[in-house]
């Protein structure tokens, strides 16, 4: 192991074991997947300091946070965090609260005040009181206050999940945007899917306090087993936007060769732009069908298949040149069409699927 | 005339005492409760009940018994009381620091209590927050946890100033009835009575319960303020 950031926990907490070992790189977000109670906000705590793993060693670029006898107190790391819920100190004022940390922080500073507010939208409500904001600008000003520390590590714990979806909405452009411009290496905890696929560049999949599986998002998301993926099965795709076609409103990606239309992005031509393709958006033919309202037809071969623990449904992996597709079909489908190991199949995937901006995350529980 | 001049003269004497008995008493209830109520609030260690229980012990513990062992401590007899006049030409009993020492035992709990209440409902969570903003323990207590406790400290000093005030028992044990040293509201009013003065007892008496009307009314709106603060 040798990455910027270098953890080992192995701890025995009230409810359950803390075992991990992660390693992480100085740039991008990390994402810790997993349902609740398998250890993400404990993980993200002990990496804070908020929590003191007994037998924990934590290296953060050349500083060492912890080991057997040193223990770096929260207050003197160098990291901004964003909690669950709305955190913001009642008794102050946004602009106050935005300053809280700011008072503190010695070092030159890289984020400046104007920046955040601008970039976080929050101008208009600079002399509120906490008290007086809705949860999405509450979540804002609290990811604002976290960046004006200055950290060097900026840690979330499911900073969205006490928002609903219009909250949710409101604020995902905003972590985009923040992780691409700001570049402060990121861990965020997070149980939905759909959230990680779209902030994340590397997922930590967790389960019971241990890691099971780390590296980058689309291989792991690939690799997670069936009903891991907490009810949101789903194939994470990379492709390169092809052409946008503003009449009918939608933009094509070229994945593997196959042309993918889905609902008009507004990255730039030539990018790289990466969607998810729920299990239950995608369905199989034996031969391509013409006259299909699904737009995207792709042709691949069937690799494997499970059942659904409702005996209902099966999950089938299904392989497109170098990309993982997933589709979930009835039992009685999947015997109707003599479903095997190698078969070539054709996959249609809706469109409206794809265009995730609508997408709410389907959240487990 | 002359009898009622020095009647009212001695009247205004002992509320002027209460007075200045209350508010050192409060003052220093607020210096060591504050810090004993956050310890209280925080600590998971077994010895807090130990100190909770002792703190609270005033409540139930007749002022009489209080006051005879503060007595049996202090007086001039005892190693304690010795000390102090040899070190410090300090006499604890029948005298005016004697009854500070007193009150601030007796009226302890009510202001340690209020306060403790107050820092146990902030949580852990605004410490944290206050934590990774770089705030360090001591600097995340002045400016999170004093502020958000303003009204469980509200309420500790009004009861704690109140209560001193109406104190009886305890100061008769250990500070008698000395006028213009030790002679306060509450013992001029029963000093009154035994000498059929009921006119001055009266004006005493209806002072205090109005005092204390107003005190317990300002207390209600504190608690609901502070309900509401932690919505």
């Amino acid at each position: 192991m040798s990455g910027w950031l270098e953890g080992r926990f192995s701890t025995q907490f009230e409810q359950f074991c803390l075992d991990v070992e992660l390693s992480l790189p100085a740039q991008g977000v990390t994402a810790l997947f997993g349902r609740s109670g398998s250890g993400k906000t404990t993980l993200l705590r002990c990496l804070a300091g908020l929590q003191r793993a007994a037998n924990g060693r934590l290296k953060v670029g050349d500083q060492l946070w912890q080991d057997r006898r040193l223990f770096v107190p929260p207050h003197r790391r160098p990291i901004g965090y964003v909690f669950q819920e709305a955190s913001l100190l009642p008794h102050l004022s946004v602009k106050q609260n935005l300053c809280f940390g700011l008072a503190r922080t010695a070092q030159p500073t890289r984020i400046d005040y104007q920046q955040v507010v601008e970039l976080l939208a929050i101008n208009a409500l600079l002399d509120r009181m906490p008290d007086k904001l809705s949860g999405g600008e509450r979540q804002r000003v609290a990811i604002g206050r976290a960046l004006l520390t200055q950290p060097q590590l900026l840690l979330m714990d499911e900073p969205l999940s006490a928002l609903d979806t219009e909250g949710k909405q409101q604020i995902l452009p905003y972590l985009q945007t923040l992780a691409r411009t700001l570049a402060i290496p990121t861990v965020y905890v997070s149980h939905s899917l759909d959230e990680v696929c779209r902030l994340a560049d590397r997922m930590l999949y967790l389960e019971s306090g241990r890691v099971i599986d780390q590296g980058p998002l689309t291989e792991v998301v690939a690799r997670l087993p069936l009903g891991r993926q907490l009810g949101q099965e789903s194939a994470v795709v990379e492709a390169r936007l092809l052409a946008h076609d503003a009449g009918y409103g939608l933009s094509y990606l070229d994945l593997q060769g196959q042309r993918l239309s889905i609902n008009l992005r507004s990255a730039a031509l030539g990018d790289v732009i990466r969607v998810r393709i729920p299990a239950r958006d995608v369905a199989i033919s034996l031969t391509r069908i013409e006259g299909s309202s699904m737009l995207n037809t792709l042709p691949a071969t069937v690799t494997d298949f499970e059942p659904f623990a409702d005996g209902v449904r099966m999950l089938i992996r299904l392989r497109c040149g170098d990309t993982q597709l997933l589709s979930k079909i009835t039992r009685k489908s999947f015997q109707l069409l003599g479903i095997r190991r190698g078969l070539a199949v054709y996959a249609q995937i809706k469109t409206v699927s794809l265009f995730d901006d609508a997408e709410t995350g389907h959240d487990y529980g | 005339m002359l009898e009622t001049d020095m009647l009212q003269s001695e009247m205004w004497q002992a509320i002027w005492l209460s007075l200045q008995l209350a508010t050192v008493t409060t003052i220093i209830l607020l210096l060591i409760g504050t810090p004993l109520a956050w310890w209280l609030a925080r600590s998971g260690s077994f010895f807090k009940e130990v100190v909770a229980t002792l703190v609270a012990l005033p409540l139930v513990l007749p002022p009489t018994v209080l006051g005879f062992y503060l007595l049996v401590v202090m007086g001039p007899r005892s190693p304690l009381g010795q000390t102090l006049d040899e070190w410090f030409d300090l006499r604890l009993a029948f005298t005016f620091e004697g009854l500070v020492v007193g009150s601030v035992i007796y009226s302890m709990p009510f202001v340690v209590q209020p306060i403790r209440n107050a820092f146990e409902a902030i949580g852990s969570r605004p410490m944290e927050v206050a934590a990774t903003l770089r705030a360090s323990p001591l600097q995340a207590f002045f400016y999170v946890a004093l502020p958000l406790a303003r009204p469980g400290l509200l309420c500790g000093t009004v009861l704690g100033f109140a209560h001193t005030l109406g104190e009886f028992g305890v100061v008769l044990m250990i500070g008698g009835n000395i006028p213009g040293e030790t002679k306060v509201v509450a013992v001029a009013i029963y000093d009154y009575v035994e000498a059929l003065e009921w006119q001055q007892a009266h004006q005493l008496s209806a002072g205090l319960l109005l005092f204390s009307f107003v005190c317990i009314l300002t207390m209600n709106i504190l608690e609901k303020k502070m309900r509401r603060q932690s919505l």
